[in-house]
This record gives structure tokens, sequence and C-alpha cells, in this order.
């Protein structure tokens, strides 16, 4: 119990939360690296996706990226990364840049995974009617196709969500900052009420994650497909 | 890390028995891990065969845990068990039971009914039905449960470098990354990635061996 007031003292410090080492710097760096990746790799993975999902071609390239993404651990990507930009950009290859690098990667495979496996599953009957009905390929995909995979299709923006908010903060070891650098300092210099505060702060960051997926995903799903259980497709 | 080439094949020469150290510790940091998790999930699935009410409440707090990230497990649980690999294990454990406990209760509940019907009007005692017949007849889905919970730990083995332990992250991180040493990095991710695609391609062969009537069935 002592320790938790120890917790509480670190969050009510002044000091906390100001200057270039505070929580709210911290937290933004943790926070704008998430939604910067996860937005490039929905623009990234989406196209990918929709285009074999709907062309049924390339359904090789779609498993060989999932599993290249099941296999390459987290840390493996930053680790990776962290060579190239350094040799392309020495001291600017530090930092946002190689985390956003791996972050981006990261946050691909599950999108590109679920898009297609969410077309795929669409009925076939319903495209051939869609085609009878005179639909250009272009509407179907976008009339048709995503709204009914649209639950799979966010299923799998969610798991990159999360793993890409849980991956910000092993951004730490390349000097990504975010809130990985408060546990990352608080085990190398044994300040252990900086270090369970920040993974306080970080578990929170990704549980509301999921719970805001969790939620879009209700609110977008068609009212024509609620009545069936729509899950995961990974 | 500009005036020498990217990648050093001498220093990993020079390094072997170091890095199949590591890789020891990887694959025993990742086998208590399974192990563990798998005894804890077996345990909680067939409660959950009992009762079924626990199902829900079970899945949503394993997948709580399992959303939670490795770095910050750790850390919480640092104040209690240290920088020690009782804390890497407590919390590589916790990410395991999603997956096992979901495949395990699904692959018990395919048993067709007839067939435990039949068990039960051949004498068998709840414990040796369970064994002989519910056992082999769900392995194969038990074990693809496996097979993706082994990939997973596989990968966050890694992270435990960042709390002092050692295993591939050591190579990725200390002698790594904080040394911008390329060589050590490729080779840390390198090793963890054949170690997870030899795991899965072997444990899906262990299946096979297993379960040789499932074989026959199949193109």
């Amino acid at each position: 119990m002592e320790f938790l007031g120890e917790v509480a003292a670190w969050f009510a410090d002044p000091a906390s939360w100001e200057g270039r080492n505070s929580i709210p710097l911290r937290l933004w760096e943790h926070v704008s690296l998430s939604v910067t990746a996860l937005a490039m790799g929905m623009l990234i993975a989406l196209p990918i996706g929709l285009a074999i999902g709907h062309s049924g071609r390339g359904a090789r390239a779609a498993v060989a990226i999932t599993n290249i993404g099941r296999a390459i651990p987290s840390l493996g990507w930053l680790g990776m990364v962290l060579p190239i930009t350094l040799v392309l950009f020495e001291r600017g290859g530090l930092g946002f840049l190689p985390a956003l690098i791996a972050l981006v990667a990261l946050a691909i495979p599950p999108i590109v995974t679920n898009t297609y496996a969410g077309l795929r599953e669409v009925d076939r009957e319903l495209i051939d009617a869609a085609r009878g009905m005179g639909m250009r390929e272009s509407r179907i995909l976008a009339a048709v196709e995503v709204p009914i995979a649209l639950p799979v299709i966010l299923a799998g923006i969610r798991s990159s969500a999360v793993q890409v908010v849980a991956t910000a903060t092993l951004a730490a070891v390349v000097a990504g900052g975010t809130l990985g650098d408060f546990i990352l300092q608080g085990i190398f210099v044994r300040d252990l009420p900086r270090v369970f505060g920040a993974a306080l702060m970080v578990a929170a960051l990704a549980l509301a994650t999921e719970g805001l997926f969790a939620l879009l995903q209700r609110l977008t799903t068609s009212p024509g497909l609620r009545a069936g259980e729509v899950g995961r497709a990974s | 890390m500009n005036d020498q080439p990217f990648f050093r094949i001498d220093w990993v020469i020079d390094n072997l028995d170091q890095i199949a150290g590591r890789v020891g510790e990887h694959l025993v940091m990742t086998g208590i891990a399974i192990g563990v998790g798998l005894l804890i999930s077996f345990c909680l699935a067939l409660l959950i065969r009992r009762v079924r009410p626990l199902y829900g409440p079970t899945i949503a707090i394993t997948g709580a845990l399992y959303s939670i990230p490795s770095l910050a497990l750790f850390a919480l649980l640092i104040p209690i068990t240290g920088l020690s690999l009782l804390t890497a294990e407590i919390a590589l454990v916790s990410y395991t039971l999603l997956i096992l406990v979901r495949n395990i209760v699904a692959a018990l509940d395919g048993v067709p009914a007839e067939v435990l019907d039949a068990a039960d009007g051949m004498g068998f005692g709840a414990l040796e039905r369970l064994w002989r017949v519910e056992l082999p007849i769900a392995l194969p889905v038990i074990v693809a449960g496996i097979r993706i919970a082994t990939v997973t730990t596989i990968g966050l083995v890694t992270v435990t470098s960042l709390i002092g332990l050692g295993g591939l992250g050591y190579l990725i991180v200390n002698t790594g990354i904080n040394r911008f040493f390329a060589t050590s990095i490729y080779t840390g991710v390198a090793l963890s990635v054949a170690l997870a695609v030899l795991a899965d391609v072997g444990l899906e062969r262990l299946q096979r061996w297993l379960t040789p009537w499932a074989r026959a069935g199949q193109a």
C-alpha cells in the first residue's frame, strides 16, 4: 500500500508534468506515433487487402504477409529498421523515424489479412446479383462487398491498433520517447513508482484502444448483419 | 556503424557459443510459458465444461490480460516479483491463456455426442473417457491453439531482455540496438523467426504423428 502511495506521489509531483521528460509529452509522443503509424498502415494495407479480396488473385501473397507478420517479433521490427535508418539518415535515423517505420510494418499484416478474408466471405450470389443489376466492379466493391465485410475489416484494424499502441511502448529502445521511456528509465535508475505508474498508463491506453474499436465495430455493423455473430478472421 | 560492413559474419562465428546460449535461454523461457499455460488452461477448460457460465468471464479476463502490452505487464509485476524470470513467466503465461482456453474448450465441445455416449456405454469412467476418447479427438484443434500460442510466445520472449533477462532479445537489444551493432540485431531477429517457424512446423508434424487416423481421412 505504501508503494501505491509512492506511485500516486509520482503522478502528483508537479515535476512529472513539465519539462522535456513530462507525462503529457510522453503521452503525446505515444499517441501521435501510434495514430500516425496506424493511419499510414491503413493507407497501405487497405488497398492491398481490397484488391486481393475483390479479385481473388494474390491470395498466396496475403497468406505470406500474414505469416511474416506473425513470425517477426514486434521488437524485431524496431531492431531491423534502426540500422537501415541510421545508415540512410545518420542522427535523424534514431528516434521517431525508425519507430514509425517499424510500427507501420507491424500494422499492415492484420489489416491485409482481415480485409482479404472479409471480402472472400461475402456470398458469391450477392456479387453475381449486383453484377446482374449492372453495377460496375468499383460499385460492387463499395456498395456490396465492403459494407458486408466491414466488421471483419474493422476487427483487423482493431488488432493492428492494439498492437501498434503496445509496440509504441517498445519504441523507447530506439529513443522514440513514448510512455515506454518512463518504464526503461525507471528500471535503469530503480525508480519503481515511475515504472509502475507508466505501466498503468500504457495498460489503460491499450484497453481504451481495444474498447474504442469494439464500439466502432458495433456502430458500423450493418443492421442486416447483426443477427449473426461475426468474429475475427485471423 | 558506417565504418564497418553492415553484417559481420566473423562476429557471428566468433560468438557462436554466446548465440547458442541465448537460443537455449529463449527455448527454456518459451517452454516454461507454454507448459504452465497449457496446464492452467486445461484446468480452466475442464472447469468451464462443468460450469458453463464461467466461459464468458474467463474469456473477458484473459482477453483483457492479452491486450496489456508486454513491457507494461512486466513493469506492473516488477514491484512484486522484481526483475526476475518469475516476472517474465507470469506475464508470458497470462498471454497464452486466451488462445489456449478458447481452443481447448472448442476442441472438447467438438467431440460428437454419439462418441461420448458410446464411451459411456462401454463403461469408461470420466477420467478414462477424457484421456482415451475426448483428448485424442480434440487433439488437432488443441495443437492448433498451442501452435499459435508458441509462435506468439517466442516473439514476446524477446521483450524480456528489457527487464534484464537473456534470450534472443539480448542479441537484439543489449548487444544490438544499445551498441548500434546491426549484426547482433539481425542475428537475434533471424533466429527468433527461425525458432517460430520451426516450432510451428514441428508441432504440426507432432500432431499428425499423434493422430494417424486423421491422416487416413484426408486427401
